[in-house]
């Protein structure tokens, strides 16, 4: 390239005068490999400026951004569940309360009835237990019908 | 705008916003965090973006307070690491090292400038933006974005100059 044409670029270029095509053709000047030798100096200035675009920027975009409507269903979300687990305990120590009245009586009289009550409830049922025993016994007089010899 | 619509939208030019806050930054990490932070700040007004006629200079121009602010902070005053990942294959060892020294001069050279003047060569020889956008986004006028910038050259050139004929600084 005519590097007459060169230096009234550059001429132009200091006085902050170029167009940005004209200091495209700057930039591919001083990189191509035949540069007038009075104009080595400037090649560095230049070569900096094509190097400096390269870099680039890595990192990712922070992914934990969470978009708003995403928040409030979280809001919502655990909420429902702080509640839900309230009701839950709430409904059980109610439950318990109750069944601890069941099982005490204020009158000393009305507790020993209630006793004596259950107390009968249970020799009933414990004479019903003996009555199937008895069949036992059966069983156990036949089987020393069988086996008399043997004794 | 959905994450995935806001993703793309920001690809053109989250690059620029980055070595936007690398310019001023200078270190890579600050410059990550900088650029992550005005990421999130952009997602947060979302809808309110599209109002904006550029979404990419109004970026720049968030970027471009932020890391004032940041440079402000006196949490980034001790903190000056230059980092300098060129690669270059093809050209001879001792040929690339010395590519590497002069880029690498240019790049403190820069660094020496006032803040303004390294955004303006930032947005205008690095990533070719039209004066009307810079304007836009230093909220000057074009005459002054012009001026401030064949200082900046000029700047550069006499450093270089004085380099390239002594070859020492």
């Amino acid at each position: 390239m005519d590097y007459n044409k060169i230096e009234i670029l550059i001429e132009k270029y200091f006085q902050g005068e170029t167009s940005i095509a004209e200091e495209k053709e700057l930039r591919s000047y001083f990189s191509s490999l035949n540069v007038a030798p009075h104009l080595e100096q400037y090649k560095a200035m230049f070569g900096y400026f094509s190097q400096a675009k390269l870099d680039q920027y890595t990192k990712e975009f922070p992914r934990q951004k969470i978009t708003k409507k995403a928040m409030w269903i979280s809001v919502a979300a655990s909420t429902v569940i702080l509640l839900g687990m309230f009701a839950f305990y709430m409904n059980n120590v109610q439950k318990l309360e109750v069944k601890n009245e069941l099982g005490s009586y204020d009158s000393p009289q009305e507790a020993f009835e209630q006793t004596q009550k259950a107390l009968a409830l249970l020799s009933q049922n414990v004479n019903i237990g003996i009555e199937s025993v008895q069949y036992v016994q059966e069983y156990e007089n036949a089987k020393n019908k069988v086996f008399k010899n043997n004794n | 705008m959905n994450q995935s619509e806001f993703l793309s939208t920001i690809k053109p030019f989250k690059d620029k916003l980055f070595r936007l806050a690398k310019r001023l930054l200078v270190s890579n990490e600050e410059a990550e965090d900088a650029t992550q932070d005005v990421l999130v700040k952009l997602w947060n007004k979302n809808d309110a973006l599209k109002e904006y006629g550029s979404i990419e200079a109004y970026a720049m121009t968030i970027t471009k307070n932020h890391c004032l602010d940041v440079l402000k902070s006196k949490r980034v005053s001790n903190l000056k690491i230059v980092h300098n990942n060129y690669t270059e294959p093809g050209a001879e060892l001792h040929k690339r090292i010395e590519d590497q020294d002069s880029l690498h001069w240019v790049e403190k050279w820069i660094n020496d400038l006032p803040e303004q003047q390294k955004l303006i060569i930032q947005m205008r020889d690095i990533e070719e933006y039209e004066f009307e956008k810079i304007a836009e986004v230093l909220d000057m006028n074009e005459t002054a974005v012009r001026v401030a910038l064949s200082r900046a050259r000029k700047a550069i050139r006499e450093k270089m100059i004085n380099t390239h004929n002594y070859g020492l600084q």
